[in-house]
């Protein structure tokens, strides 16, 4: 399965079908982040275009806005958050997930970049 | 013997005010380099500004004073005069402003007790936990008299709070294109003024319903109702409630703390969000304040809620502690996307209100309302036996009556010492706490009634509270005097305030705030002033404000001025709409941009947004001001929208740079105008005039620079200059009292919290122009001295070329945690242990601490605070050199908490004399805090904002 990042430090991966996408944080943003205290998620059915601020991850003291990396339709979101955001920060790519939103056709992937030249990113 | 004047005349206040006196002065400028204060002015502050001489302020005609300074005493005998000049009518003229007695142990133990007014905002919990307290009591008091679950710690007045009220709905509401707001007709003329004004830039569209057909939900995003109306009118709104509820539309009632005492409560009857005034729960009507608004919703909505909250959290150790919850709601994380710009709040009438329910109990409390509306009750049922007719027959305390003789009944009345309203054909009275029976006997004789001899209430009994007010132990513990006393100074013996040591926190200005100031606050001859009173019937704190509006055009250098903004924040938001009014009568309507510093205070970008604008923010350079290209970029970019600048001077990070000449010229030769944050101005009073180097308007926090004390986050006071040509875009109100203008409303009165004009005045009149200049000059002096002595042991973030700082400076403390593992939380929560409150950290430079000292700190104040910065920092060293360990070390574990130091298995790796002794003289004034570190992030994911039914904290 392939999983892609981007320069907002949120991951992208497909989800069950192959229009719709499962969105997060990566595993640096939540460490930058500090504890995760609030997480706020778009509305299902809700409609985003492509780097739209939809959803907000709150610590203590910051606040930091998530971009839906595709334009899309919100057709999930992960309700788990509700009760316990500090999945976010001891899962934060797998069950610390925040949405899936659904794309119409496959979405334009350019500006993406891969695992490693996140790594490299991050390391900078 | 001989002379008549008192001996003490000869003392000048300044003496008082300034702490660096004779050798320490001397000494202190021995150390920066100087040979006297007006050679360090020279130095420091950039000749393109700098202004020589200050002029005298004129006289005060009307008491034929000389221009010198006045003593102490001569300041209290101008203030006797003044208060002289207010009528000492009982004003019952209502519209949210109603007259009540504020318990003498509440009056000596709180309002005259500087462990409560000299108090900052309780952003270092771990010193605050005893207005926090206080707070969390105010919180748990209006959730419970609402019915609603969430509250927050109070905002400026009741008009802000309904505006509050209607953005809030604006958020909560899903569907984006609604804009409509259902506002009923019977809500005070003040709250649909400040709703007017504060709708207009945001594009709502208020329909303003007079029945029940009126409130159309096609479009609306929620609706605001009167509980009891303005016209007293009490009724049950559930219906219509559950109407809007069914499409969606959530409803806001504004509310009255005591009515509620007696009336069924706004959750009860389904509304999501109940605002109102605290005022009558004890504080003086003050010419309008200040006075604590309150705001409680349901849960719903609590990420949407306006201002602070406190919430409850636990230590390091599991105990229960309080501090300030979900910040990143607020301007100071949030900024342009905060749910509103408000940040100085009304924290200390807070705790006067809650300290009142605290004091009379939920049986006292249920008393006063009783009596209150028996009183209507007499009044209304010998009207109506004399076939006046009543307008609403069912009320709580305000009474309307339809009579002929509506006039004559006034002037009747005001000939015997008791002022009402007379319009259209009706009086309107409201009854209050201190209405006596005497007081009763007078209206009806003047009504040309007689008493009834039996007087039932006029509230149906669906309309009656069926639930207990109040159950909480802390309301009905402190009955006896004793008792309320000890409570009082238990809880003030655990915070640090300006009684104990000094509070060096960068951009808010901790000076002394005198006794002298404060005094006159208690005279009933200001207290009982109604704000909506005519003219004359408070003529002396009309001219106290035109006074102290004349000196503080004069020494800033600017034209007119407004007192309505009653905090800095208000002031930005008065200004910004000066600006768009100014740009909108010269036919530049597209002028929609606001450049902000990114380095500005959260409250410039809220308030702009506030304002219609949209905020572009300017880049910082690596010294620490305006990035001139970036300025430039962005001027080029948006010529023809440019609204303002919004610019604050000194810099945000403690710098006067001559650049500002530059940057004004810049922002006005495209057509923008600059609006100067003055929360710096304690830099400037009497060395430099911004009104005379380019801003076009400027707020002024009269709580920093001129003395109003914090209060724990509140009252402030932020009154806007500006030059000649925005003047006609100065807010109006309806009683015309500082202009001609009626529309445009920014505050529920005129003169903002007008009471508080008096210590400004009072503080101005005792220092002159001249003693002003020199506060300012000693303020920057001892701000350059300690940056001085710490820059041996600490990097300075920032100075100017010359290697100076303005009146404050930041120490960068960001490389400790590399290099010990050390934060600046860390730094701020040692220097508890050591007495002190924190300097202001992370702002504007995150991972750094702003130190401000005032005019007001004696040198050995100043040395003992640089002693402990410097022990910390070779704590910092012993951690960075392995002799302290990195994760288990006396920073880490700050503050240090008596019975933990004491526990049997006291195991810590270094001493419990290092932990609470680290300096010799802490030995002789020990502060012991009541919690160690408190876990932000319990509070945060827990969020619990009152107190259980049963539940008691101390």
């Amino acid at each position: 399965m392939t999983k892609y990042y981007t320069r907002e430090h949120e991951w992208i991966a497909p989800a069950n079908n192959e229009s719709t996408w499962r969105v997060g944080i990566t595993d640096y943003a939540q460490d930058q982040l500090g504890d995760v205290v609030t997480v706020e998620l778009p509305d299902v059915g809700s409609e985003h275009g492509a780097g739209d601020a939809c959803s907000v991850v709150e610590s203590v003291k910051s606040a930091s806005d998530i971009y839906a990396p595709v334009a899309g339709k919100i057709v999930a979101i992960n309700e788990r958050l509700d009760a316990e955001p500090e999945l976010v920060n001891q899962s934060p790519e797998e069950d610390g997930w925040l949405f899936e939103i659904q794309t119409d056709g496959s979405p334009d992937l350019t500006g993406f970049i891969d695992d490693q030249q996140y790594s490299a990113l991050i390391a900078e | 013997m001989g002379s008549s004047r008192p001996t003490f005349q000869e003392e000048s206040f300044a003496r008082r005010h300034i702490g660096p006196q004779g050798q320490d002065l001397q000494d202190m400028l021995d150390v920066v380099g100087a040979a006297d204060c007006e050679e360090f002015l020279a130095q420091v502050v950039p000749d393109e500004i700098r202004t020589d001489k200050v002029s005298a302020f004129p006289a005060i005609s009307e008491h034929r004073l000389t221009t010198e300074p006045l003593s102490e005493v001569e300041a209290l005998d101008v203030l006797r005069n003044f208060a002289s000049m207010n009528s000492s009518h009982k004003a019952m003229l209502g519209l949210g402003y109603y007259n009540c007695h504020m318990p003498g142990p509440v009056q000596r133990h709180i309002l005259e007790n500087p462990s409560w007014y000299t108090a900052y905002t309780p952003y270092q919990a771990e010193i605050s936990q005893g207005r926090l307290e206080m707070l969390l009591n105010f919180q748990t008091m209006v959730t419970s008299l609402c019915g609603l679950p969430m509250a927050n710690a109070s905002l400026l007045d009741e008009a802000t709070a309904a505006a509050e009220a209607m953005i809030l709905l604006l958020r909560a509401c899903k569907d984006k294109a609604k804009n409509r707001f259902l506002v009923d007709a019977d809500l005070h003329p003040q709250i649909l003024a400040v709703l007017r004004t504060r709708a207009k830039p945001l594009d709502i569209e208020l329909v303003i319903c007079a029945q029940k057909e009126d409130f159309i939900k096609e479009g609306a995003f929620g609706a605001l109702l009167g509980m009891p109306g303005s016209s007293g009118l009490v009724q049950d709104h559930s219906e219509l409630i559950a109407q809007l509820a069914s499409d969606n539309v959530k409803t806001a009632l504004c509310t009255d703390l005591l009515a509620l005492c007696l009336l069924k409560s706004p959750g009860e009857m389904g509304a999501s969000v109940a605002i109102g005034s605290s005022q009558r729960f004890g504080l003086p009507l003050g010419a309008g304040g200040p006075h604590a608004a309150f705001f409680t919703c349901e849960s719903q909505c609590t990420r949407f809620l306006p201002g602070r909250i406190v919430g409850i959290s636990r230590d390091t150790n599991d105990r229960l502690a309080l501090r300030l919850a979900l910040q990143t709601r607020e301007q100071h994380i949030r900024r342009a996307k905060a749910t509103s710009n408000i940040c100085t709040a009304q924290v200390l009438p807070a705790i006067l209100a809650a300290a009142f329910a605290v004091y009379h109990g939920p049986k006292g409390l249920v008393g006063i309302a009783k009596r209150v509306h028996n009183q209507a009750c007499k009044i209304a049922q010998a009207a109506q036996a004399a076939d006046i007719d009543l307008v609403h027959s069912s009320f709580f305390d305000t009474l309307r009556l339809r009579t002929p003789n509506a006039e004559q009944i006034k002037s009747d009345l005001a000939a015997k010492g008791i002022d009402v309203l007379a319009q259209d054909g009706m009086i309107s009275l409201s009854c209050d706490e201190t209405t006596t029976d005497h007081d009763i006997g007078l209206i009806i004789e003047a009504l040309g009634a007689s008493p009834s001899s039996a007087v039932s209430s006029s509230l149906p009994d669906q309309l009656l509270r069926k639930d207990q007010i109040l159950p909480q132990p802390v309301f009905s513990r402190h009955v006896s005097e004793h008792a309320f006393m000890r409570y009082l100074q238990m809880l003030a013996s655990r915070d640090i305030a300006l009684n104990r040591s000094m509070i060096p926190l960068g951009s808010c200005t901790m000076k002394l705030n005198a006794t002298t100031q404060m005094a006159a606050l208690s005279w009933p001859e200001f207290g009982n002033v109604h704000p909506f009173s005519e003219r004359s019937s408070q003529a002396g704190i009309i001219a106290i404000a035109d006074d102290l509006g004349d000196m503080l055009t004069s020494i800033t250098g600017f034209d007119a001025i407004t007192m309505q903004p009653n905090a800095g924040s208000q002031g930005e938001y008065c200004g910004l709409l000066a600006i768009c009014g100014y740009h909108q009568a010269n036919g530049e309507t597209e002028r929609n941009i606001c450049l902000v510093p990114e380095s500005a205070h959260g409250t410039n970008p809220a308030s702009a947004v506030m304002a219609g604008l949209q905020v572009v923010t300017v880049a910082i350079d690596a010294n620490g001001e305006i990035d001139m290209d970036d300025l430039r970029a962005k001027v080029q970019q948006y010529s023809k929208h440019l609204a303002a600048l919004m610019v604050t001077y000194p810099s945000t990070c403690g710098i006067y740079s001559p650049q500002i000449i530059e940057i004004c010229d810049l922002i006005h030769s495209n057509g923008g105008q600059i609006y100067m944050d003055g929360a710096n101005l304690n830099a400037l009073v009497g060395i430099a005039e911004p009104g005379k180097f380019g801003p076009d308007i400027m707020h002024i926090n009269l709580h920093k620079t001129f003395c109003i004390p914090h209060g724990g986050g509140g009252p402030g006071m932020g009154p806007v200059v500006c030059r000649e040509h925005l003047k006609p875009h100065l807010p109006g109100h309806f009683t015309k009292i500082e202009s001609d203008r009626t529309d445009g409303a920014i505050s529920s009165t005129p003169l903002g919290s007008a009471l508080l004009l008096i210590i400004s005045w009072a503080y101005m009149r005792m220092m002159g122009a001249q003693g002003l200049r020199k506060a300012s000059t000693i303020a920057v002096l001892s701000a350059n001295y300690m940056a001085k002595l710490l820059a041996a042991h600490y990097d300075l973030a920032y100075t100017d070329s010359n290697g100076n700082c303005a009146h404050e400076f930041i120490l960068d403390a960001r490389a400790y945690k590399k290099t010990a593992g050390i934060g600046v939380e860390d730094i701020a929560k040692r220097l508890i242990d050591m007495g002190f409150h924190a300097p202001t950290i992370s702002f504007p430079v995150v991972g750094a601490l702003m130190i401000e000292p005032t005019e007001s700190e004696p040198k050995e104040e100043i040395d003992r605070f640089c002693e402990a910065l410097i022990a910390i920092r070779k704590e910092i060293a012993q951690i960075e050199e392995g002799h302290l360990d990195q994760t288990n070390n006396p920073l880490i574990n700050a503050p240090h908490v008596a019975a933990d130091l004491l526990a049997e298995d006291y195991q810590a790796p270094y001493s419990r004399e290092q932990a609470a002794y680290p300096l010799p003289w802490i030995r002789n004034n020990k502060y012991w805090p009541p919690v160690s570190r408190i876990d932000q992030v319990f509070g945060d994911r827990n969020l619990r904002c009152t107190l259980e039914p049963d539940e008691e904290l101390s």
